[in-house]
C-alpha cells in the first residue's frame, strides 16, 4: 500500500517548499495514473483513478492489527468496486487539520479502529457509489433509479448500457453527496465479513521501507538520545568533548530533560552517547525501588476512605450472613511494550519553517499537537508522515515524548533533517508501564455454595492521570484501574469496588486492553471461589450469568469448543476464564502442563469471541494469536522491576519475548452475534492469563496470586 | 576501506571496522530492509546471510563479512518475491512485520539445509523474536514450503 508521503495534495506542498526535491520512496499510486491523467477524489475518503483503481484514505494507524485492510474492505463494500483494484493510503494530518477534522478521530488504541469508525466510513463508501451512479445516470439521460452499480461498474438495466467508475469519477466528483444513504445489511457483504489478504503485508515481506527508521531523506544525519534514568530527572551536567572528537559526530544537543547525539550514522551517535559524561538531576526520586512501591500500594490498600467504583447492596452484611468467606491478594508487575521497533521520530524544520515529521504513532493528530507545542509552529506548518509502526500495544498513542524530543532535535539542527531512534535500553527504561498493582478481594458464599458478596479493593497508578493530568477524573475513579471490577458481568446483589489511586514516579500508560490485570485477579479468584462452593469452574461461572447474556454465549461456546470436562493426555489441565472489554466478549481455555521440574508449558489455547461483527475473519484469528503470544511473556517471565528509582530491566536478555518454541496452538471460535460492533485487537488477551493460571492450579494445586511465574516453585511436593 | 559484496554487488566502503554490519547495510549502503531490535543478537531482526549462513548483524563486525558473500532481504527478492516471500503472503504471516526481515533469512537458511523441517527442527532454528506473536503462520508457512518441496530424486522420476 502507499504511504501518507505519495499524497498528492503533499507532494504539492513539498514540493513548494522543497523547491522539487525528489524523496526516497517507492513509486506512489496515487500522484498519477499510468497514462498520466490525474486520480480524483469522490470525498475525503475516496480517490478514483481514470483507470478504475481505487484509494481508500486511512485516517487510524496500523501496527499490525489489520485496521487499513478492514477499513478498506467496509468502504469497499459499500462503494461497490473491485477489491483487486483497491489500495489504502494514510490521511494526512496536516490536510486533516486543513480541512476541519475531516477524517474523523485519528487515535488507534482501544480495539477503536473498525468499532468506532465503520458507520462514517461506510457512509463515505455509499455516498461516493451514489454520486459515481448518479454521474453515470446523467450522462446517459436516465433516472437514476434504473441503474445498478457492482464491482466497478454501473449499468443501465432497460439498456444494458455500462460505464466503468473511473469513466464517470470526474463529473461524479461535481455533484453534491447525497444528504442520506443506505448502508447494507451484512448478511449482503461481498467484500466485508471475507478472510481478504492485507493490503499491507506484501511490502513489509519484500523488506520495504516502511517503517519510521527506514526513513531516508537528503542529507539527513542520526540520532541516538539518553534521558535521565531516573523517572522525573533532569540533565545535571554534559561533558561532551570526547563524544565530539569522535568519528562522524556532528553536534552534541542538550535538552532539559535528555542529551542526543547527532552523527552520520546512528551506531556511531550511539557509541559517542556512551562518551557523553552526564550528570543528572534526579529529583529526589533515587531512593524509589520495587518494594517501596509495593508499601505504597498497601498503604493504598489501607485508607479507610476509599472511593467506591461500585457499590450494590451491602458487602458487609452478606459476609455476616454467608456460610463461607474467601480472601485473597493479588499482585503483579509493571511490564513494558517492548515494540520490536523502538521509539522514533525524523524531524525536518525547513528553511522556510515548516516542520515535517516522520514517525510510528498511534495518533498522527496527536503527533501534530505535541510537535506545535514543541516547536511553536502553528499546526498548518506542521506535517506528520505517519509510517508503518513496528508494533504499538499502547505505546505509541497517548505519550508523544518521540516526537518532542525529535522536534527539539531538529531545532538544535535547523535546515537538516535528522532520524531519531532509541536503543533498545532507552526504549525499555523510558517506557509509559503496565501499572503494578496489588488487589484484596474478599467474597461470602452461601449455604448452597452461591457467590453472594464481593468486596475488591484496588491499589494502583492511574494512567489517565499521568498521561493526561489536567483531565478531570470523576470521583477519584480511573476506568483502566477498576474495570472488570466496576462493571462484573456477575449476577452478585452485593458488590463495592473500592480503588486507591497511587501513581508513584513510574510513567505508566496504555499496553494493550489497558487494566487487563483485573481480569486475572477476577477470573483466578472465582476460580477459588468455585473450588470452595464444590462446584466445577464453568457451572459456578454460568450460574451468575444471565440467559441471552454474551459472557455466557462466549464461555458456553469456548466450553464446547474445548471439549470441558473431557479427558486429556497424561499430565494436561484445563483453565477457563471469561471478560469482556473492546467492546467484545472474549472466553478462553487454556491446556497446561507442568514438568516434573517444575517448568510450565502452555499447549493449547482456544478462544470464543464476540465482537457483533466480523470484517475480516483472518486478521481477528491473527488478533487472537496475538494477544496469546503478547501476554504469555507477561505470565511466564515478563517483569520491570525498579531499583535505584530506575529501571533494573534493559534489554532482551532480561525481559525475555516467547520464541516459537513456547507458543501454544491457538484455536479461535469467532461467534459474532450483530447488533454490535466489537473489537479484536485486545479482548482476547483479557481472559488468558487467569485461564492459564487456573489450569496450572487444576495441574499442581498451587494457586498463583502474583506474576511472573518464574518466582513460583511449580515443582510437585 | 573495506570491500563487500552485498546481493552480489560488491561496495567498497570508510567505514570502522568494527562497526557492525547492520549499520554498514542500513546507513551506508541504503538496505533498510534489515532491521535494528536489540545490538545484543538477541532478537533476530537483523539477521542476514553470510556464506549462506543465518548471521546477527548487529553483532557482527563488518571486517568479519570481507571476502565473504553478505545476502539481504533485499537480496532474497531482486526478481520479485521468492518461494518463501511468496509462503509468507499467502499465509499472511506477518502484523507490524518489522521482524519479518529477519524471521524471514531464518527461514530461507533452514529451508536451505532441510528442506523438510520437522516443529523440533523449526523451534530450534527460528529463534527471532516477535512481539506479535506470528509464531502460529511461521509454522505454517515453513511447513507448506516444506510440502511443496520436491526433492531432487521425486523431480527426475
Amino acid at each position: 500500500m502507499t504511504i501518507a508521503l505519495s499524497r498528492r495534495e503533499f507532494l504539492k506542498v513539498s514540493t513548494a517548499l522543497s523547491g522539487g526535491l525528489a524523496l526516497e520512496f517507492w513509486l506512489p499510486h496515487t500522484s498519477a495514473s499510468a497514462d498520466g491523467a490525474a486520480a480524483i477524489e469522490v470525498n475525503a475518503w475516496i480517490v478514483i483513478h481514470p483507470d478504475d483503481r481505487v484509494v481508500i484514505r486511512i485516517a487510524r494507524s496500523e501496527m499490525g492489527q489489520g485496521t487499513c485492510t478492514a477499513l478498506a474492505q467496509l468502504v469497499a463494500e459499500e462503494l461497490d468496486c473491485d477489491w483487486a483494484k483497491v489500495s489504502a493510503e494514510f490521511a494526512s494530518p496536516n490536510e486533516h487539520i486543513r480541512r476541519n477534522r475531516i477524517w474523523g478521530s485519528m487515535s488507534t488504541g482501544g480495539s477503536q479502529g473498525v468499532r468506532s469508525s465503520q458507520d462514517y466510513v461506510r457512509k463515505a463508501g455509499a455516498s461516493a457509489r451514489e454520486m459515481l451512479v448518479a454521474a453515470a445516470a446523467a450522462q446517459w439521460r436516465v433516472p437514476a433509479a434504473e441503474c445498478t452499480a457492482a464491482s466497478g461498474l454501473i449499468s443501465h438495466g432497460p439498456t444494458g448500457r455500462k460505464l466503468r467508475y473511473g469513466e464517470v469519477v470526474a463529473a461524479a466528483a461535481k455533484l453534491e453527496p447525497p444528504r442520506d444513504v443506505r448502508l447494507r445489511d451484512p448478511a449482503d457483504w461481498k467484500i466485508a465479513g471475507k478472510p481478504l489478504h492485507r493490503l499491507d503485508i506484501p511490502d513489509k515481506v519484500l523488506g520495504k521501507p516502511v517503517f519510521a527508521v527506514d526513513v531516508k531523506l537528503p542529507g539527513m544525519l542520526h540520532a541516538s538520545i539518553a534521558q535521565c534514568p531516573v523517572f522525573g530527572g533532569k540533565v545535571a551536567s554534559v561533558d561532551a568533548r570526547a563524544a565530539l572528537e569522535m568519528r562522524g559526530v556532528k553536534k552534541v544537543v542538550r535538552d532539559e530533560n535528555f542529551v542526543a547525539v547527532v552523527a552520520d550514522n546512528w551506531w556511531r551517535a550511539n557509541e559517542a552517547l556512551k562518551k557523553v559524561k552526564l550528570e543528572w538531576d534526579e529529583a529526589g526520586n533515587g531512593h524509589v525501588d520495587s518494594q517501596s512501591i509495593a508499601a505504597m500500594l498497601r498503604e493504598g490498600l489501607a485508607d479507610p476512605k476509599l472511593p467506591q467504583a461500585r457499590k450494590l447492596g451491602d458487602t458487609q452484611a452478606a459476609f455476616a450472613a454467608a456460610a463461607k468467606l474467601v480472601e485473597a491478594e493479588y499482585q503483579s508487575p509493571y511490564l513494558s511494550h517492548a515494540t520490536m521497533e523502538p521509539q522514533t521520530c525524523t524531524a525536518w524544520l525547513k528553511p522556510d519553517g515548516f516542520l515535517e515529521i516522520w514517525t510510528a504513532t498511534q495518533n498522527g493528530e496527536a503527533s501534530m499537537a505535541a510537535a506545535a507545542a514543541a516547536s511553536g509552529l502553528p499546526l498548518e506548518k506542521i506535517e506528520v508522515h505517519k509510517m508503518m509502526l513496528g508494533g504499538g500495544f499502547g505505546r505509541r498513542g497517548g505519550p508523544q515524548d518521540f516526537v518532542r524530543q525529535g522536534v527539539a532535535i531538529a531545532q538544535a539542527m535547523p535546515g537538516v533533517p535528522v532520524k531519531m531512534m532509541w536503543s533498545r535500553e532507552e526504549d525499555m527504561q523510558h517506557d509509559f508501564y503496565r501499572p503494578a498493582s496489588i488487589v484484596r478481594m474478599k467474597a461470602g458464599l452461601d449455604a448452597r455454595g452461591r457467590l453472594i458478596a464481593m468486596h475488591t479493593k484496588i491499589a494502583c497508578p492511574s494512567i489517565i492521570k499521568v498521561l493526561m493530568p489536567d483531565a478531570p477524573i470523576k470521583d477519584g475513579i480511573d476506568f483502566s484501574a477498576v474495570r472488570t471490577f466496576s462493571d462484573m458481568p456477575y449476577d452478585v446483589a452485593n458488590q463495592q469496588v473500592d480503588y486507591a489511586m497511587r501513581n508513584g514516579h513510574v510513567p505508566v500508560g496504555f499496553w494493550r486492553a489497558p487494566g487487563q490485570q483485573n481480569a486475572y485477579y477476577r477470573e483466578c479468584f472465582i476460580d477459588e471461589l468455585a473450588v470452595a462452593a464444590g462446584k466445577d469452574p464453568v457451572e459456578f461461572r454460568l450460574a451468575m450469568l444471565k440467559e441471552g447474556g454474551k459472557d455466557r454465549l462466549v464461555l458456553e461456546a469456548v466450553a464446547k469448543a474445548a471439549g470441558w470436562g473431557s479427558a486429556l493426555p497424561n499430565g494436561v489441565h484445563r483453565g477457563i476464564a471469561v471478560a469482556d472489554g473492546f467492546g467484545s466478549y472474549a472466553a478462553m481455555v487454556a491446556e497446561v502442563s507442568v514438568s516434573a521440574a517444575g517448568k510450565p508449558k502452555v499447549h493449547r489455547i482456544v478462544l470464543a469471541i464476540d465482537s457483533g461483527y466480523v470484517v475480516n475473519p483472518d486478521t481477528c484469528r491473527a488478533q487472537a494469536e496475538s494477544n496469546v503470544a503478547f501476554g504469555l511473556g507477561s505470565i511466564l517471565y515478563q517483569e520491570i522491576n525498579i531499583k535505584d528509582g530506575r529501571v533494573a530491566e534493559s534489554n532482551f536478555h532480561d525481559f525475555p519475548l516467547p520464541r516459537i518454541a513456547e507458543m501454544p496452538e491457538v484455536q479461535t471460535v469467532l461467534v459474532p452475534t450483530g447488533g454490535f460492533w466489537g473489537g479484536h485487537g485486545e479482548p482476547a488477551i483479557l481472559p488468558l492469563t487467569p485461564a492459564v493460571c487456573n489450569g496450572i492450579y487444576a495441574a499442581t494445586g498451587k494457586r498463583i496470586r502474583s506474576l511472573p511465574l518464574k518466582h513460583h516453585e511449580l515443582r510437585s511436593a | 576501506m573495506l570491500k563487500l559484496t552485498v546481493n552480489g554487488r560488491t561496495h567498497t566502503v570508510d567505514v570502522e571496522p568494527e562497526m557492525p554490519l547492520l549499520w554498514v547495510l542500513r546507513d551506508h549502503l541504503d538496505l533498510p530492509g534489515t532491521k535494528y531490535g536489540c545490538g545484543i543478537a538477541a532478537c533476530g531482526a537483523c539477521t542476514v546471510h553470510v556464506d549462506g549462513e543465518p548471521v546477527r548483524s548487529c553483532a557482527l563486525p563488518v571486517s568479519a563479512a570481507v571476502d565473504k558473500k553478505v545476502v539481504t532481504i533485499e537480496g532474497l527478492s531482486e526478481n520479485g518475491p521468492n518461494r518463501i516471500q511468496e509462503a509468507w503472503i499467502e499465509h499472511e504471516v506477518p502484523q507490524c512485520g518489522y521482524c519479518q526481515s529477519g524471521m524471514t533469512m531464518s527461514a530461507a537458511a533452514l529451508l536451505a539445509k532441510n528442506p523438510n523441517p520437522t516443529d523440533t527442527d523449526i523451534d530450534t532454528a527460528m529463534t527471532n523474536l516477535c512481539r506479535c506473536g506470528t509464531y502460529p503462520r511461521v509454522k505454517e508457512a515453513i511447513h507448506a514450503l516444506a510440502r511443496d518441496y520436491v526433492a531432487p530424486a521425486a523431480k527426475k522420476a
